[in-house]
Order: C-alpha cells, then structure tokens, then sequence
C-alpha cells in the first residue's frame, strides 16, 4: 500500500459548476476521483498527489486541489 | 485682397477638411470609385495631425477597424461607394445596436453591382435607411455643395456623437468631384460636439444605462472595463435573452433618433411660401431644382423648393407643410423613385406627386424639371 | 460545495475569480467543451504576465470561443463573425498602449475571417491571436469547417468532408505572422506557457489552439467522450517541437507539431506608423 501523503490534498468541487463531463476523473493518474451520477466526487482523498491535473483540466471551474 | 481662408476645393477634399475639422483622428478605408479622394486626402492630413490613417484588405474591414478605433476613444471615420456601402451594412448596423458614434460617407455612384463606377447617381437613398438588417437607426445627411460637404461632415460627426449612433454621409459623385471654393471657418467658429464620458466610479459605469437618453460613452483602457455585443444586451453591456429586455432595447435605440428629429432636420425652404407647386429635391439634383425654380420664378410661375440636409430621419414635418400648400410635389432624383416614396407616404393624398427619374449617369437638368412644371402651371 | 479535507491551506489554488467578472459561471460551453480548460491557461498566463486588466482588451467574433470576452474581466468586445482582427486593429492603432487579444475560431479565424487574419498577420500588429480550432462550427450545430479532418462527419459533410484542411500555423507564418505556435487543451500548462510567450512577443502573434468538440464533433464521429478525444487529437495526435528530431518517422506521421513553430523579429505595425507621424510632421 501507497505511503500517504504527508498532508493531505484539499480538493474543493464545486457541483453548481461542475458538468459532469469526467474529464478529471478519466485523466487522474491515482484514481482519486469518480462520477456520482452527473457530478465529480472524491472516492479515494489518499491517493491524490496533488498533480492538479484535474483542476488544469477542468473546463467548468468547478474543481481546485491545494 | 484675396481672401486667405477661401480655398478651391474638390467635394471628397472638402470632406475630408470637414472631418479633421470636427476633429476626426481615425479613417480606416479601401479604394473605390469615386470617394477614394477622402482616403487619399486623410493619409496625409491625419499623420501630419497624430491622427491614424489605414488602408484596410476590403471594405468590411474598414467599418470594422473605425468601430473598434471609436470605442477606443477615435473620432473615426470610413468612406466608399456603392458595392462597398453595401459590404459595409453589417457594421453599420453593429454600430447602431452597439450605439458606437462613427461616420460613413458613401459617394453614390451608378448601381446596381459594378454599376457605372465614375456616373453619378442617388440610388443609395433606401439603402441609407433600410441597408442593415434589423431595425435600427438612420441618420442620413445630403449636401449639395462643396462648401455643404464640409458643414455636412463636422454635423455628421456632431451627430454620431451626440446620439452615439453611425451616421451616414450621402452625396453623389457629381458633388463629390466637383470643385468650388469654400471658406473653412475659423477654430471655434462652428461648434464641435464630443461624446459624453462618463463621471462615475468604474464599478458603477452601465455602458447601455437607460436612465439616459444618450448613455455616456467611456473609452477602452480608461480604467472602465465595459463589454460591447452585438446582441441584445442589458444597461450593463452583456447579453440578454429577456423579451422585455430586448424589446426595450430594440426601441430605445430607434427613439433616441426618432424623439430628436427636429434638432436632427435641416432643410433649405427656397420660395416655398407662395409656392403652388413644389419640388423636394436633394445633392446635386437640387442645384438643377435650384435653377428651374429661379427661370420659372422669373416667369411669374410660383414654383418652390424644399431642400432636405437630413433626409433620415426622413423630414416629415417639412414634407407635410408643403403638401398642405401646393397642388403637385415634383421630386427630381437620380434613382428610379426612391426618396419619392417617402414624399407619397408624407403628402397622403393632400397634393400630387410626381417623379423625375434618371438612371443614365447624367444628372437630371434643369430643363426636365422646368418641362414638368409646366405641365402644372 | 463539499471540501473534502479539513486539513490547513498550504498553497493557495489559483484564484480565477480575480479575472472573471462576478456571476457568469457556469459558462455557455457545453460539457466536455475544451475551451474553458484554454481559458484557464489564457488566465494563467494574463496573471504570468504581469499586465494589469485595465490594460488588456480582448477582441472576438462569433462563434462558441468567441464568447470569451464576456467571462472576463478586461475591456471587451464582442464583434461579427470573422471581423474581430478588423476591430483589433482599429483599437490598437487607436491605442497602441492596450494589449490586444484576439480570440477566434476555426470558422471564424479561418473561412469567414480569412481575409482579416492574414491581413494582420501581414501587418504584423501587435496582437496576441488565438484561434480554437474544434473542427467544426459548434455555435450553430455541427457543420464543417476549413479544419474538419477529410472523411470527418458533420452536418453539412453526411457523406465524408472532401475538403482539404487549412493548416493555420502555416498559413499565419506565410502571411506574416512573427510568432506562431500550436497547443492543446489537453497539454494545458504547456499551453499556459506558450501564450505567455505569445503575448509577450511584439507583433502579431498566433497561437492555434487544438481543443475538442464533443457535443458535435465527439458524437457525429463516433467518439464517445471529451477525453476520448483529448486522447485522440490532443494527446496522441499532436508532437511536441523539442521532441520531433528525436522521433522515429512513424511517430510523427500525421501529427501536428506543438509548441512554438516560429519566431522572428520584424517592424512593428504601429511603431511603424508613429515614424511615419514624426515623418509626416516634419513635411
């Protein structure tokens, strides 16, 4: 099991903005996050390395990694 | 001793002394036949002045670049002929919905298309008006002399200004290419209008601000970050889908023109008093009108002219008085009826109206019209 | 809004909010859309700059990208389809001191602005221009553009587009554009930095921005998702310059190049113009 991250990521969505096109989840390298119906949501906060690749990426302004 | 201000000018020249003169430091233009003088003439006037003169790739491009000069603070200004009046409707009428003060002359010449570029014609009246798609504004100027293109020219842009609204500068290529010496005033002798800015915090500042009348203008980069569209928009600049929104909208930027027609008219009335017949008559046409009016006068034949400077808005009132008086209003135009429409419209039956067409490239003379007049004597 | 940790700030996210303009979210892109991820970048890069909003005005036509302006807090202005470059250069040359920023489309840039875009490309204005390019017109539902690839489907090419496309970098550099450059909505910091250079570059600067149309482009030709097509143009269709010579040629078959492709120096349009004042004074 993955060593866990020193301190842990904040990952802040907001769901009035988000679309949920899944570009985030589909482009996370450590499976952090996850569709719930049609918006992102955190299922594993552990894993995230806080590359912030799903914040970059994120279209809708609905999603920040810190 | 010869007068030091009195200079032999051509009519495109003239325009183009107008619009410096009115303070104009923007012209973006393409060539056509016959206005490319005034582009001609302001590539080497406005540097001289600091002002920015440029050659644009074709004639959209120059409506477009006075535009943007125009929101950035530029009295601008565009000019062209027939095929290019008609590429340029679709910023006329950006302009009208994005109320940006700008002035465009068109020189008309034969059309349609290719036309007959070097004859003279007036067929652009109903363009003027109607060009753009939408309803939307006109304010349309008609000079006769050289002299009156100067005038013309610094009203054009008082108006634009004032109204924040393109204005139109309509005369014909005989005009346009005749010379005659005119007496450019001193500075300060004519007044010159510039836009309202606006006085309040940036934060506050509502570009479409319908409380006004005439909302004030800012400028970009003076600290007032506003957004401009051409689609319907709120006071505050961005777009709207509301129907109440957008019909306001729609009507307030024709009734700002439409509540100030009568500051916006501005006819000659030539003998029209005890007149019993009547001649509206426009440009070069009405010097032609002009002359038959005098020969017949001098026959004793009561004949008058009524001379519009503005003729969108179209001049109602004037048009009406007339009709009241006279039994036949002859309306002499280098087009196959168009001005005269309005004439009909106006009249309502209360006098004759009669048209004098000619799409030949020669102007109509003095002798066509005396020769309908007496028909009516 | 749910925040997933209680843990202590320690770097603060980026704050967009500063650039936008309060209560335009959620924008009118559709989900999936890349042009909100170039957005992002274009906003990073503004910050990286160090220019003040005040001093920046952004241009656009018609079309899905050239909605931009309205999201941002700078002076802007909202044009026709294909005359955003016309209206630039009349704000530029009437005020030299704005910084200029074009945004476009395929369609816009490319078919019905054409003649404009070369033209400034030509005069070699200062002006940042970015063109998206989703291969399709998405504003008005899906019809070809001088981008759609061959064989591509859209609602006006049900049989397969015929027609060549139109390479914009290439094309900017032949008209005279002193800076040109190509990214992606999927390699989004380098994006960030390759503006950044573009915008401080003097002259006309280009930058094609290869995003992604799901909504249209995605499911008339079969491809399911947004990232699906990241994948496909973004990521794997696309090669980045530092990397082409050490590439296999089979690796670089039929790939775009990304990144800064071209970089001269050449008189600018306005300081040009302000010689010519001094000239014209002295005459």
């Amino acid at each position: 099991m993955a060593e866990p991250a020193k301190k842990p990521a904040n990952i802040v969505i907001n769901e009035s903005l988000c679309k949920g096109c899944s570009i985030c989840v589909d482009f996370c390298p450590t499976n952090v996050l996850a569709m719930n119906g049609s918006v992102v949501a955190v299922k594993n906060l552990e894993a995230c390395t806080k590359c912030q690749l799903c914040d970059l990426r994120c279209p809708d302004f609905a999603i920040q990694v810190f | 001793m010869a007068d030091k201000t009195k200079r032999l000018l051509q009519g495109n020249e003239a325009c183009a002394e107008g619009a410096l003169y009115a303070g104009c430091n923007f012209f973006a233009g393409y060539p056509i036949t016959p206005s490319t003088e005034i582009g001609e003439c302001l590539s080497v006037r406005l540097p001289k002045t600091g002002g920015k003169f440029i050659q644009m790739e074709d004639e959209i491009g120059a409506i477009s670049a006075i535009i943007g000069a125009s929101l950035a603070g530029s009295k601008s200004l565009t000019a062209t002929s027939g095929p290019g009046f008609s590429l340029k409707q679709e910023g006329i009428g950006f302009a009208c919905m994005t109320e940006v003060p700008c002035v465009i002359v068109n020189v008309m010449r034969g059309g349609p298309s290719t036309g007959f570029p070097t004859g003279p014609s007036q067929s652009d009246i109903m363009q003027a008006k109607w060009g753009a798609h939408g309803d939307h504004p006109a304010v349309v100027l008609t000079p006769s002399t050289v002299q009156e293109i100067f005038y013309e020219t610094v009203r054009s842009f008082n108006l634009s200004e004032k109204y924040r609204t393109p204005v139109i500068l309509l005369y014909d290529e005989i005009v346009g290419h005749m010379r005659e010496p005119i007496v450019i005033p001193e500075e300060g002798e004519v007044e010159i209008v510039n836009r309202i800015k606006p006085t309040c915090p940036p934060e506050e500042y509502l570009p479409y601000d319908d409380s006004h009348e005439i909302a004030p203008l800012a400028a970009y980069g003076e600290g007032y970050r506003f957004h401009v569209t051409g689609l319907n928009h709120k006071p505050d600049g961005f777009p709207t889908n509301d129907p109440k929104l957008i019909e306001k909208e729609n009507k307030r930027i024709i009734d700002k023109i439409e509540n100030n027609k009568k500051q916006i008219w501005k006819n000659e009335a030539i003998d029209l008093d005890d007149a019993t017949i009547g001649i509206f008559a426009y440009g070069s046409i009405a010097r032609s009108a002009r002359y038959a009016v005098n020969i017949m006068r001098d026959k004793d034949i009561k004949v008058g002219l009524l001379r519009p400077l503005t003729i969108w808005p179209f001049p109602e009132e004037a048009v009406s008085e007339m009709a009241e008086k006279v039994k036949v209003i002859i309306v002499p135009e280098m087009n196959l009826g168009q001005a005269v429409i309005e004439v009909e419209r106006v009249a309502g039956g209360k006098c004759e109206v009669v048209g004098i067409n000619r799409v030949d490239g020669d102007p109509i003379h003095p002798q066509q019209i005396i020769e309908v007049i007496e028909k009516y004597k | 809004m749910a925040v997933q940790t209680a843990a202590k700030k320690e770097r603060a996210p980026f704050d967009y909010d500063r650039y936008l303009r309060p209560k335009k979210l959620p924008h009118i892109w559709c989900p999936g859309c890349g042009h909100g991820i170039v957005l992002k970048s274009l906003i990073r890069a503004i910050d990286a700059s160090g220019l003040t909003k005040d001093q920046i005005c952004m241009v656009s036509g018609i079309g899905c990208s050239s909605r931009t302006p309205g999201y941002v807090d700078f002076n802007t202005l909202h044009t026709l389809h294909g005359r955003s470059f016309a209206y630039a250069t009349g704000v530029k040359l009437a005020k030299p001191e704005l910084k200029v920023i074009v945004i476009s489309g395929d369609g816009d840039a490319l078919a019905i602005g054409g003649n404009h875009f070369i033209h400034t490309c030509r005069r070699n204005i200062d002006m940042t221009i970015l063109v998206y390019s989703n291969f399709i017109y998405g504003m008005t539902g899906g019809q070809y553009s001088p981008t759609t690839p061959q064989g591509a489907i859209a609602t006006t090419s049900r049989f397969g587009n015929i027609e060549p496309v139109f390479d914009c970098c290439d094309l900017a550099k032949a008209a005279g554009a002193t800076f040109v450059a190509r990214g992606t909505s999927y390699h989004c910091q380098d994006l960030e930095k390759t503006i950044l250079e573009a915008i401080r570059h003097k002259g006309t600067s280009v930058v094609e921005i290869i995003d992604q149309c799901p909504t249209y482009y995605g499911r008339l030709n079969k491809l399911r998702s947004a990232t699906e097509m990241m994948e496909k143009f973004e990521k794997n269709g696309t090669v980045s310059v530092k990397q082409v010579d050490k590439l296999p040629p089979e690796k670089v078959e039929g790939k775009l190049l990304r990144g800064i492709l071209h970089r001269v120096e050449r008189p600018e349009y306005c300081e040009e113009y302000d010689k010519l004042i001094q000239d014209a004074k002295g005459k």
